[in-house]
């Protein structure tokens, strides 16, 4: 994770030297490259979106090697077979929609006027991420007498991580409904016979699905409302100053 | 009052209790926190460790039975995985061969030769074994284990392991198990070593498994000294049949009988392997562990304010570790032995328990009030924190609970691990981490008191100095000051390039991730050049779909080496060959006879066992012990079976003993044997040269090492100076020449700066005014003489007294002065001339005499403070009177006795002139000119034309003094110091008191108190700066326009004995000998010279960069960026017992000094330059 971290801010520099370059004198000299692209408010949006995409593309990868590996996703070969990968697909899927996510986020606290202020530091962000994966592997890895305990000690976990790391009720909401959609666009899926599952148990899916999207869609809120709030922090900076 | 308060208060009351007694006792309570860790973690001790190594269980031969499926109870130490059958039974045949007796014709070849031949005779006899009895007919077909394809990976491996058929492994497979592949073979080291894989490797190599003993206990070499050749047939059987393996085993030792063999033979040993963490189970394990470090970085990177940041975040971390050991520990005391995988579980206990309470107990402490006592810091930190610190502990557990009641056995398991470990995380928290932090507290207490005052140990010894003979010119001292720079990162500090560099390699750790990728890269060839890692299993991965392809491992290193066989002595040395033998010769016919009619004619007389050449030892009978622990694994993976999680039955081995006739080796000699000698070149055998690649790479490792630090240092010298530092390299500006410096700080040669001696006063010089074009001095003998600040001619010496006009010069100095300072009165010699001029016409004045009707030079005339504006001098006597000279004429051309108290200072701004006295009034004179002409002459303005603008006077001006305003109390005590300048007049007192007035109307508009001590030195400009030091060593920062603090530091040991102030740093002297350099902004020291014992504490400010100090007869120039020694100007050449006490800073850059009773101009060419 910190070596994408490290990757990403990497190519943010990048990307911010190739932005000055392009742009022309700055109307604030003074500042360095650096800040004035994060305080140019399309740019940061689109640093924003890369990051929270390879974010996305990374756990993706990461949690369904774990599922692969539990033989609870199969992937038949046979579905695209023209691609080296028989799930190629299923990472892009993911960090678009965190990067929607991580963007919506902050939007949505803006637009409702009330800032997020719980726990803002990248260290509660990480224990948030810690304790998804934590989620997953439970999901893949503990034995469980029946799948409906399985299911609520995943909504109860769940449930958990919000009241741990969000506690705003419109996180809450985004993540029902999100959790909701993504649970329905899977079902279509596997309907249509994309990909199945070993055992499912709620329709054609495991009924633990909706918790993991809750709690993905809180932890890539979390990551999104940290990275944006440097862009909150720079804006109020520029504007003491102005 | 609520429950909630009452509770609330009472934990914080009880935090507060506790950590009062942490910060009291820490010594103890530390002792005790890692005692009880230690007892907690000491049934960790009868854990086994963590590792893939296989465990073993042992049972008899006799009677054993295959162990049912499910669990029984009362089977004492009978492991839990020893159920079920076993993958595999193995049964090795252990050859010993020899050819006995050694000829001189023989050639190494046959050492190895013929004994190899044999394999095939024995695994004929093995594979052809039947057994027969009531219960039927078995031979090997019906009990091995039947393997089908090889591992898709393996093609290479293919014409050496068996396919479809019996897993059976001797040398033979070598050469497909035909006699005759290996007799035509001309170079069988060759073949072996083709399948050996290059580079260094970890598992078990092919060599390893066919011969089934490791490589160089085999013997094949052309150098095997003992000439004993091992080897083992493997034999995987699938099923256990007692009697068809005892008929083989008597077969076998009945065709070949190993005579002094001893060996055990009924004991079955079961290895149990453990799951192997492939590389899809690795990645998401390691992702966890990324965002475990990632937390714990971002968490211990919110620690500050402390002492020893990167102490404090190590504290964090074994608090947070500690306690997990110490949950395993207790759940292992009260029988709860750990079942679930630790190192997948750990980074999620570590991120429940979190490091959160930590960093809000440090960040609570570090807030609380500086100046508290260090144990009531802690004390108030604690309980502040106490209610957050139940709550969440309390949350916690709560949630933790309900985890336990999902009555999901491993989430059990996890929530009671949690929950303890909560626990003693709380209470190593309260006790280890509350008491690391008070101790760090203190340390940074102890820190900020050194750097406000100066330890002992941080003074130069005092060096005899002023004892040293009149005569001689001073020596060289040899660097006197020492600089402390504090804060190096300092943004007015400008760096050196060579110090930016290291900087920057500090700051971005650059060698060290270098040097971690590069660890990181080399594990990762490892992995990848191991034969049964990673490259098969991508191989298979990529050739089939199939998921759960066991990979066989992922390049953990074999850190269950070879078992203990070793008892301190090589283990190939029981294996003795006893040459040449006693009675060779009857021999070698009959047993090459019998062997040849063994394999079909059953027992033969065989060779009797008089002779022991081959000795059997005790390690010989597990002999795959010496294997490495990967053997078998491997060796099942090459056919896919996966051996993780289930366990192999190892029987006894049978003993086989050769013994071959010369003759029979020349016989199985191939042509290419003899004709080609082995090469003399090669002095180490094969097996040999595997295992010394090892040493290769450790030595050129070494030498590589070696090489780096050599040329790193080389490096070092060639960039690095021996004398870096204060005295460092000349950087640009001095490199131009301007300003040279040598490297000692020695006096510069006399050419380069040559200080100015004025000459004429007869005694020491007390006070020294000047205005940039005149300079004004008076000296304790209460002569005024003007002098030229350009050229340092002198141009009027007017004496003290009151209508100097007619009575010039006309008063003896003795008796004025000797009674006022008797103890400076050392120059004797000096006045004689000025007694001669002056004893003529003098009526006898005491210092105590009131002063006579109609003149005013009585009583106390010297002249305690001086002011030079325009050709004005304002002169403030001892007795309280002021005179107004003009410079010039050198006459009196005003004076104002209103006031009684001796003046002590004196302000001449414009026409105000504010006098202090001694009893602490403070009164305002205005000064008037009446022009008789109308005529105002402006005086050309020196240097760069920024005189302030005071009026000049001509003679003919009638000009007059008034009092127009007096303070009588402006302060409780005298006025110790009096500065104007932007409108205001600032007195410091010894009341502790600073006061700001208002020029114009003798206002006073605050008074600032702060100090604990008495004023001692103010500094003010025009960009209305204020500073202050007193004598208690501290230095304020002012406002002067709202009379507010800007900042409190303490820097000295003693008074603050001057004060300057550029624009953007104060400088500050004191009493202890150190110079301190703040920055003004932010109140920070930026560094300090300690400046040798007893040198003056005036200062100056030439330009921005360039300070002056006075010192023991001379004056120090340094560069205030860097706080670099420039050059010391000795004033005199024999003059070093004087300090210098009063020091200006003329507009034109030159500096006057005093030095006893000369003055000394010295002109700072280079700020000249600048200035132009």
């Amino acid at each position: 994770m910190s070596l994408t971290l490290t990757a990403m801010s990497d190519s943010t520099a990048s990307s911010g030297q190739q932005q000055w370059a392009g742009s022309g004198p700055m109307p604030q000299p003074p500042r360095g490259p650096y800040i004035s692209v994060i305080t140019n408010r399309t740019t940061n949006l689109l640093i924003r979106g890369v990051l929270l995409f390879s974010v996305g593309v990374f756990l993706a990868l990461v949690l369904n090697l774990l599922q692969v590996q539990r033989n609870v996703t199969l992937f038949p070969p046979d579905v695209i077979s023209s691609i080296f990968s028989s799930a190629w697909w299923v990472a892009p899927c993911c960090g678009t929609a965190s990067a929607m996510i991580g963007l919506l986020y902050p939007c949505i606290d803006r637009r409702l006027g009330e800032p997020h202020k719980f726990k803002r530091e990248w260290s509660s962000v990480m224990r948030c991420v810690a304790v998804f994966v934590g989620i997953n592997h439970a999901s893949a890895k503990v034995d469980f007498a029946n799948n409906v305990q399985l299911s609520l000690t995943l909504a109860a976990l769940s449930i958990g991580l919000w009241w741990t790391f969000d506690r705003s009720r419109s996180g809450f909401g985004l993540g029902v409904s999100i959790a909701l959609l993504a649970t329905l666009a899977t079902q279509l899926l596997v309907y249509n016979g994309v990909f199945q599952y070993t055992s499912p148990d709620f329709l054609y899916i495991r009924s633990w699905l909706p918790c993991i999207f809750f709690a993905g869609v809180i932890t890539m809120g979390n990551i999104g409302r940290q990275l944006a709030l440097y862009e909150y922090k720079f804006t109020q900076e520029k504007t003491h100053q102005d | 009052m609520t429950l909630r308060e009452q509770l609330r208060e009472k934990i914080s009351a009880a935090f507060y209790r506790h950590g009062l007694l942490c910060a009291s006792y820490p010594v103890p309570i530390i002792l005790f926190t890692s005692a009880s860790i230690l007892t907690c973690c000491y049934p960790l001790l009868r854990l086994p460790l963590p590792g893939t190594g296989p465990v073993e269980f042992t049972t008899g031969v006799r009677d054993y039975s295959v162990p049912s499926h499910e669990p029984q109870g009362d089977l004492g130490e009978r492991p839990d995985w020893y159920r079920g059958l076993p993958v595999a039974y193995i049964q090795q045949v252990l050859v010993k061969a020899a050819v006995s007796p050694w000829d001189s014709s023989l050639v190494p070849v046959d050492v190895f030769r013929s004994p190899l031949g044999r394999v095939f005779n024995l695994v004929e006899e093995i594979r052809n074994h039947v057994h027969q009895d009531s219960s039927g007919v078995r031979s090997l077909e019906t009990l091995c284990l039947q393997v089908s394809d090889l591992f898709p990976g393996l093609r290479r491996m293919q014409s050496v392991l068996p396919e479809h058929g019996c897993l059976l492994v001797s040398p033979g497979n070598y050469w497909q198990n035909q006699r005759e592949l290996f007799d035509s073979d001309p170079d069988l080291l060759k073949t072996i070593q083709k399948h050996e894989p290059k580079g260094l490797h970890t598992s078990a190599t092919l060599r390893d498994l066919l011969f089934g003993v490791p490589g160089k206990y085999s013997g094949v070499s052309h150098y095997n000294r003992k000439r004993v050749v091992t080897y083992t047939i493997t034999v995987v059987l699938y099923r256990y049949d007692a009697s068809f393996l005892g008929s083989l085993r008597s077969r076998l030792k009945q065709l070949y009988p190993s005579a002094n063999c001893s060996l055990r033979d009924d004991h079955m040993v079961h290895v149990h392997f453990k799951e192997e963490i492939g590389i899809p189970e690795l990645i998401p394990l390691v992702t966890t562990y990324i965002i475990l470090f990632a937390y714990i970085y971002f968490s211990t990177r919110k620690i500050d304010m402390v002492k020893s940041k990167w102490g404090l975040a190590l504290a964090a971390v074994v608090t947070v570790l500690s306690s997990l050991l110490m949950s395993v520990g207790l759940c292992t005391l009260f029988g709860l032995t750990p079942t679930l995988n630790g190192g997948e579980i750990f980074p999620y206990l570590v991120v429940v328990i979190g490091l959160e309470n930590v960093l809000v107990l440090t960040k609570s402490v570090v807030s609380t009030p500086v100046d508290l006592e260090v144990k009531l810091r802690i004390a108030q930190g604690l309980s502040n924190e106490s209610w957050s610190i139940m709550k969440n502990m309390a949350t916690e557990l709560c949630i933790i609970l309900i985890g336990y009641f999902t009555l999901v056995p491993a989430i059990q398991e996890f929530c009671l691990f949690a929950v303890v470990g909560l626990v003693s995380d709380f209470f190593l928290q309260m006790f280890f981490f509350t008491t690391v932090l008070s101790i760090d507290i203190r340390r940074m207490e102890l820190a900020d008191l050194n750097r406000r005052l100066p330890a002992e140990a941080g003074l130069p010894p005092p060096k005899p100095g002023p004892l040293r003979p009149r005569e001689v010119p001073p020596p060289p001292r040899p660097s006197p000051h020492t600089i402390t720079l504090q804060t190096p990162a300092f943004r007015n500090l400008r760096l050196p390039k060579r110090l930016r560099v290291v900087y920057f390699l500090a700051r971005t750790r650059l060698a060290q991730r270098i040097i971690m990728i590069g660890t990181v890269i080399w594990i990762g060839i490892l992995v990848y050049t191991d034969p049964a890692g990673l490259r098969t299993y991508l191989a298979a991965q990529v050739s089939e779909q199939s998921p759960l392809g066991d990979p066989g491992g992922g390049g953990l290193p074999p850190h269950f080496g070879v078992a203990p066989v070793f008892h301190g002595r090589d283990p190939t040395s029981t294996l003795r060959v006893v040459h040449p033998a006693p009675q060779p010769t009857p021999l070698p016919e009959n047993q090459s006879q019998g062997h040849h009619g063994a394999a079909r004619a059953g027992p033969l007389p065989h060779s009797p066992p008089a002779i022991p050449q081959i000795t059997w030892g005790a390690e010989d009978e597990e002999g795959w012990r010496r294997l490495s622990f990967r053997h078998w694994p491997s060796l099942f993976s090459y056919y896919n079976i996966t051996l993780a999680k289930r366990y192999i039955s190892i029987l006894p081995v049978i003993p086989v003993t050769l013994h071959l006739s010369p003759q029979e080796a020349i016989e199985t000699r191939h042509p290419q044997d003899t004709r080609h000698p082995p090469p003399p070149i090669p002095k180490v055998s094969a097996d040999l040269q595997t295992d010394l690649t090892l040493y290769k790479v450790a030595a050129l490792g070494l030498a590589a090492g070696v090489l780096l630090v050599l040329l790193l240092f080389c490096l070092y010298r060639v960039l690095c100076p021996r004398n870096y530092g204060q005295n460092g390299v000349a950087h640009g500006r001095r490199r131009r020449g301007d300003l040279p410096c040598d490297d000692y700080g020695y006096s510069p040669p006399v050419s380069e700066i040559s200080p100015l001696l004025l000459r004429g006063h007869s005694m020491d010089i007390e006070c020294l005014a000047s205005d940039g074009m005149l300079l004004a001095s008076c000296c304790l003998a209460g002569q005024i003489r003007v002098w030229d600040a350009q050229t340092g001619d002198c141009l009027t010496a007017e004496t003290e007294h009151g209508d100097g006009l007619s009575e010039d010069e006309g008063y003896p100095l003795r008796r004025r002065t000797a009674p006022s300072r008797p103890t400076l009165f050392t120059d004797q010699p000096d006045l004689t001339p000025l007694i001669d001029t002056n004893f003529t016409l003098q009526p006898p004045s005491h210092l105590s005499t009131p002063p006579r009707g109609g003149f005013d030079f009585g009583g106390a005339l010297s002249v305690w403070a001086m002011e030079l504006r325009g050709n004005l001098i304002a002169a403030g006597r001892s007795s309280g009177k002021l005179e107004l000279w003009d410079a010039v004429e050198g006459s009196l051309r005003c004076s104002n006795e209103e006031g009684v108290s001796g003046i002590t200072a004196l302000a001449f701004l414009n026409n105000r002139i504010v006098a202090a006295r001694l009893n602490g009034s403070l009164d305002f004179f205005t000064v008037e000119i009446n022009k008789p002409l109308a005529l105002l002459q402006h005086r050309g303005t020196p240097g760069r034309g920024s005189m302030p603008p005071s009026p000049c006077y001509s003679s003919e001006d009638v000009i007059s003094c008034q009092l127009t305003r007096s303070v009588q109390c402006a302060h409780q005590k005298p006025i110790t110091v009096l500065r104007a300048a932007a409108g205001r007049v600032v007195t410091g007192s010894q009341d502790h008191t600073v006061r700001v007035y208002r020029l114009e109307d003798s206002c006073c508009l605050f008074t600032l108190q702060g100090h604990s001590g008495g004023i001692t030195s103010i500094y003010i400009d025009q960009t209305m700066v204020l500073a202050s030091g007193g004598q208690d060593g501290a230095i304020c920062l002012w406002d002067v326009l709202t009379g507010s603090r800007v900042s409190h530091v303490y820097g000295h040991r003693g008074d603050v004995t001057s004060l300057v102030c550029t624009t953007s740093c104060v400088i500050s002297s004191g009493l202890d000998d150190l110079i301190c350099i703040w920055d003004r902004s932010t109140g920070i020291k930026l560094y300090s010279i300690q400046q040798e014992v007893g040198c003056g504490a005036s200062l100056g400010v030439i330009s921005e960069s360039l300070l002056v100090t006075g010192g023991q007869g001379c004056v120090s120039f340094w560069d205030l960026n860097f706080g670099d020694l420039l050059q010391t100007v000795y004033l005199g050449q024999s003059g070093d017992g004087q300090g210098v006490r009063q020091l200006l800073v003329l507009d034109n850059a030159a500096i006057v000094c005093d030095f006893g009773s000369e003055l000394s101009l010295v002109y700072v060419p280079s700020v000249l330059e600048k200035l132009d």
